[in-house]
C-alpha cells in the first residue's frame, strides 16, 4: 500500500467571480483520522465536494492507493471507495433504517417473472452493518425515532457497507451531544484500526487534537500546510488560519456612537441547542458587528429580537423601556428591521416588483381616506430609493427575480428604509453578492449609522466584520463568548479564539 | 439576433389561450351563424357572470397559492337560503309559510354574510392551525352539505318572488341586472387586489409567506380574511344562479369549484402563488365558457366536451407555467 491512501493534488476550482480552490494539495495515510481545517468559507467543502464528484475540479489530479483516478459523480465516488457523512444529513425520515441504508440499491429476489424486494435479506444484512460501527437497532425503527447522532451512526454504517476506504466526515458533531461523540470517536477509532482513512472538518479544537493524526489547513481557498496534530497547540492552529494579510478596502468611518438605544439581558432560546443567556447593547449611530462559525446561534438571536423565534427567558429593552418583540409587527413599532441572512427564502416577494417589495411593510403609512393605497407617494418614494442607493433596473415593475444578488439586496435595504426603523439588523448583508455592489453597500451602512441608526451586523466574513464593526460580540455555540471594544484588540486571532470556545 | 422570431413564441406563450378561444368563437360563429344571436349571446353573459364571481373569490385563494374545494357547496348553500328569504307571500311550498319575503338587498347581505362566517372557519384553520387549503377546504365542502340538507330537508326551492328572478331578464343598459352584478363584484376586487394593503399582502403572502412574515404582513389574518371573502363571494354567485334558474336545490353549484380553479389557471393566475390578476380570471372564465358553448354549437357530442375541457387546461397550464421556467 502506498504511503498515502488518497492524494489530492494542485486541485483548483472556481465560481464565476470567485476562485473557491487555489493549488490545493490534501495527504491522507491510511489508518488515519485526517482533519482538515479553516475558516468558514476557506474551501473545505468545496475541495470534499471535488473529492466526492459533486463538483467538477478545473484542474488538479486525485490519486486512490498511488493510483490515478477521476471521479465525476457521487456513484462513482462510492463504488472507488469514498464515502460523505454529510453535515446536513438527508434521510427519508418516516422510512426505516433498512431502507434508508439500501435506498437506491435494495437486494431483490425474483418471483418467477417479477423482481421483489427481498425485506428478509435487506434487514439481516442492515442488521450485521449496524453491528459492524456498534450499533444495534431494530432495522425496522422509522428514522423519525432516532437522534441525530444515531442518524449518523446509520450514514457511517452506509459507508461501512459500501467498503469504504476514505470517509468524509463533515462537521459531524455540530448537532451531537457529548455522550454522542463519544460513540462517534469510538467508531472512528474502531475504522482507523481496520485501515480507514477519514477526512474530519469540524471547528471543535479539544475534539481535533483528541481524534485526529494529521492536521492540514486551509484558507481562503488556498493550501497553508500539513502537520502532525500532536505538534499543534490551539494558538497554533488559530494563527494559520487566520494569517491573512488585511487590506482595507472599507470606507471611512465619521459616525459617532451615541447613547445606548437597545440593550438585550438574557436572552435565551426555547430550544435548548440554540441560543442561551445572551445579553449586549447597541448605541446610537453604532456599527456592530456579531462574529462567530456558521452555526453560531447570531441569526437565530436576531431573528428571536425580531420576533420571528420564541424566547424563553429574557429580556429586551429600546431607549431603556422594556418591550416586547414577539412578532414582526412589533419589533417594527418598536422600531427594528431585520435584512435576513436567506435572501431567497424569507427576504425577497421574488416574482412581485421591485414597488411591491420596496413598499411592503409600509403601506400603513401610506393610505388615502385610511384605505386607498397612496400609490403616488409609493412611485416617489420607490422612485428615490432607486436613486439613492443606485439600484440597477429597467424600472421599478421589473420583478426583483430578475436583479442580480446586490441590487434585490438593495432593495431590501430600501424596504428598510422607507420604515425607517431605529435600529437595523443585518444578517450577512454581502452574501453572494459581487466585489462592487459590496462596497456599495460598506457605504450605505457607514451613511446610515452617521444618521444615527444603530446597525447590528451579522458577518462570517473576517476582513469585514473587522473592517466594519466599532465594537464586536463573538458567539460560539449560542453564547457571546467575548465582547471586543478596543480597536487594537479587533484582530483575526482574537476573534476566532472566541469563536472556537465551545 | 433573432429577435423577431422570439417575440411570436412569447406571443404565443402568452396568449395562446385568447389566440384559440378566437380562432374558437370565429369558427364556429362561421359554421353555425346562430351562435352570435343575441338571445344566444345574452344566456353566454348570464352564464360567465355567475361564474366570474366564483372564479373572483377562488383568484384570492389560488394566489396565496392555495383553492378552495368548498367552493361548489357554499353556492349551494347561498343560493338556497336566498331561495328561502325570496319565496313569494302566496306560494305553497314556502319553507316558512309565515315569513314575507326579504328586501333584495338585505337578502344578498345575509347570503354573504352567513357564507363568510363559514369561510372564515375554513380560513381559521388554514391559518392559525396550519392544515393545508386542500384538506380545510375539503372538510368545510362536507359541513356545509351536510348542514344545507338538514337546514332544507333536501327539498328544492320555488316559488321566487318577481324582483329576485328578473334580474336574469330585467336590462339596464341593454345588459342584465345579474350580468352588472358581475361587473361591480370585478370591480369591487380590482380595487381590493390593487388598491388597498389586504390586496399588496395577499399577493406577498403568494410569492413568499416567509419573507412576507419578516416584512411584517399580518399573514394569518389576512389568509382568515382571503377565505371569508371568497366565501362571500360563492353567497353570492348562489344567490346569481338561484334567480337565473328561479330556484334552487342542495346540488346548486355542484363541481362549480373545479371549473373555477381551472378557469383561473387558465386566464393565468398562477398556482405556485404570487401572480393573478382580475382580468386572469375573467378572460380564463370567457375562455371556458365560450368554449362550453362552441363546442356545443358545433354538435360535439356532449360527453366528448368533458374532453376538450381537459385537454385545455392541460395546454394553459403547461403554456403558463413556461413563462416562469423559462427563464431560468
Amino acid at each position: 500500500m502506498a504511503e498515502f491512501f488518497l492524494e489530492l493534488k494542485n486541485v483548483s476550482k472556481s465560481f464565476p467571480g470567485v476562485k473557491a480552490l487555489d493549488n490545493v494539495t490534501l495527504k491522507v495515510r491510511p489508518g488515519t483520522v485526517h482533519a482538515l481545517m479553516g475558516e468558514n468559507g476557506a474551501g473545505k467543502s468545496t475541495l470534499m465536494k471535488c473529492l466526492f464528484g459533486i463538483y467538477k475540479m478545473d484542474a488538479g489530479e486525485i490519486f486512490i492507493d498511488g493510483e490515478k483516478v477521476s471521479i465525476d459523480n457521487p456513484d462513482e465516488a462510492m463504488k472507488k471507495g469514498i464515502a460523505m457523512v454529510h453535515q446536513e444529513l438527508q434521510p427519508v425520515l418516516p422510512r426505516s433504517v433498512a431502507e434508508n441504508m439500501y435506498l437506491g440499491r435494495f437486494p431483490t429476489k425474483n418471483y418467477g417473472p417479477l423482481k421483489v424486494i427481498d425485506h428478509k435479506k435487506m434487514y439481516e444484512d442492515t442488521k450485521h452493518w449496524l453491528k459492524e460501527v456498534g450499533m444495534e437497532f431494530d432495522p425496522k425503527t422509522p428514522l423519525s425515532d432516532l437522534s441525530i447522532g444515531q442518524m449518523q451512526s446509520i450514514e457511517i454504517a452506509k459507508a461501512v457497507s459500501h467498503d469504504a476506504k476514505v470517509i468524509i466526515f463533515d462537521e459531524p458533531t455540530s448537532s451531537l451531544s457529548e455522550k454522542e461523540v463519544d460513540v462517534l470517536f469510538r467508531i472512528m477509532n474502531d475504522l482507523r484500526d481496520r485501515g480507514v482513512a477519514m477526512i474530519y472538518i469540524s471547528h471543535k479544537m479539544d475534539e481535533i487534537k483528541k481524534i485526529s493524526d494529521d492536521i492540514t489547513i486551509m484558507r481562503d481557498g488556498t493550501y497553508v500546510g500539513t502537520w502532525p496534530a500532536d505538534e499543534m497547540t490551539t494558538d497554533d492552529i488559530i494563527a494559520r488560519m487566520v494569517g491573512r494579510e488585511l487590506t482595507n478596502i472599507y470606507p471611512e468611518r465619521e459616525n459617532t456612537p451615541g447613547e445606548i438605544i437597545l440593550e438585550c439581558k438574557n436572552l435565551s432560546s426555547i430550544h435548548d441547542h440554540s441560543f442561551q443567556d445572551c445579553s449586549f447593547h447597541i448605541r446610537k449611530g453604532e456599527i456592530v458587528g456579531f462574529g462567530g462559525l456558521v452555526g453560531a446561534q447570531r441569526t437565530e438571536l436576531m431573528e428571536a429580537i425580531f420576533g420571528i423565534r420564541h424566547i424563553r427567558s429574557g429580556e429586551i429593552f429600546i431607549h431603556g423601556n422594556k418591550v416586547v418583540t414577539n412578532a414582526p409587527r412589533k419589533a417594527m413599532n418598536a422600531g427594528i428591521g431585520l435584512i435576513t441572512e436567506d435572501r431567497r427564502g424569507n427576504g425577497i416577494l421574488g416574482c412581485l416588483s421591485i414597488k411591491d417589495n420596496t413598499g411592503i411593510s409600509v403601506y400603513d403609512e401610506y393610505l388615502k381616506a385610511g384605505m386607498m393605497l397612496d400609490h403616488p407617494k409609493i412611485n416617489k418614494t420607490v422612485d428615490e430609493s432607486i436613486k439613492k442607493l443606485s439600484i440597477k433596473t429597467p424600472n421599478m415593475n421589473e420583478a426583483i427575480a430578475n436583479l442580480s444578488g446586490g441590487n434585490q439586496q438593495k432593495v431590501i435595504i430600501a424596504r428598510w428604509l422607507a420604515n425607517n426603523p431605529d435600529i437595523l439588523i443585518m444578517d450577512e448583508p454581502t452574501r453572494g453578492i459581487d466585489v462592487g455592489a459590496k462596497h456599495e453597500i460598506y457605504e450605505i451602512m457607514v451613511k446610515l449609522a452617521q444618521q444615527g441608526k444603530a446597525i447590528i451586523m451579522i458577518s462570517s466574513e473576517m476582513a469585514e466584520l473587522l473592517g466594519m464593526s466599532d465594537r464586536i460580540y463573538v458567539m460560539c455555540n449560542g453564547h457571546i463568548r467575548g465582547e471586543i471594544t478596543d480597536p487594537a484588540e479587533m484582530t483575526q486571532e482574537k476573534v476566532m479564539s472566541y469563536a472556537t470556545m465551545f | 439576433m433573432n429577435a423577431k422570431k422570439f417575440d411570436i413564441k412569447d406571443f404565443l406563450i402568452n396568449y395562446g389561450v385568447i389566440l384559440v378561444m378566437v380562432v374558437l368563437v370565429l369558427f364556429t360563429s362561421i359554421k353555425s351563424p346562430n351562435f352570435l344571436s343575441s338571445g344566444n349571446l345574452m344566456n353566454l353573459m348570464l352564464n360567465i357572470s355567475a361564474r366570474l364571481v366564483i372564479a373572483l373569490g377562488i383568484a384570492g385563494c389560488v394566489i396565496t397559492a392555495g383553492c378552495d374545494l368548498s367552493a361548489g357547496r357554499m353556492i349551494g348553500l347561498g343560493g338556497c337560503i336566498a331561495g328561502i328569504l325570496l319565496q313569494r307571500a302566496d306560494y305553497s311550498g314556502k319553507f316558512f309559510p309565515d315569513m314575507q319575503p326579504m328586501n333584495l338587498f338585505l337578502a344578498i347581505l345575509v347570503v354573504m354574510l352567513i357564507t363568510a362566517l363559514f369561510g372564515a372557519v375554513t380560513g381559521f384553520f388554514i391559518a392559525f392551525l396550519d392544515v393545508p387549503p386542500f384538506i380545510s377546504t375539503l372538510a368545510m365542502m362536507e359541513i356545509v352539505y351536510g348542514l344545507n340538507l338538514i337546514f332544507t330537508n333536501a327539498t328544492p326551492l320555488g316559488g321566487y318572488v318577481e324582483s329576485y328572478t328578473s334580474l336574469a331578464t330585467k336590462k339596464i343598459l341593454m345588459i342584465p341586472e345579474l350580468v352588472w352584478i358581475a361587473i361591480i363584484v370585478a370591480a369591487i376586487t380590482w380595487f381590493i387586489f390593487n388598491m388597498t394593503r389586504h390586496g399588496k399582502y395577499m399577493y406577498a403572502i403568494g410569492a413568499n409567506p416567509q419573507a412576507a412574515a419578516v416584512a411584517g404582513v399580518p399573514v394569518k389574518l389576512t389568509m382568515v380574511l382571503i377565505y371569508a371573502k371568497a366565501a362571500a363571494m360563492y353567497g353570492l354567485a348562489g344567490f346569481m344562479l338561484g334567480a337565473k334558474s328561479g330556484g334552487a336545490s342542495v346540488n346548486l353549484g355542484l363541481g362549480y369549484e373545479m371549473e373555477a380553479i381551472a378557469a383561473c389557471t387558465i386566464g393565468g393566475v398562477s398556482v405556485t402563488g404570487g401572480r393573478g390578476k382580475v382580468s386572469s380570471a375573467i378572460i380564463g372564465v370567457c375562455v371556458f365558457e365560450f368554449l362550453k358553448a362552441a363546442l356545443q354549437f358545433l354538435g360535439v357530442n356532449a360527453n366528448a366536451q368533458w374532453i376538450a375541457l381537459g385537454i385545455i387546461i392541460y395546454i394553459a397550464i403547461s403554456l403558463d407555467i413556461r413563462k416562469y421556467v423559462a427563464k431560468k
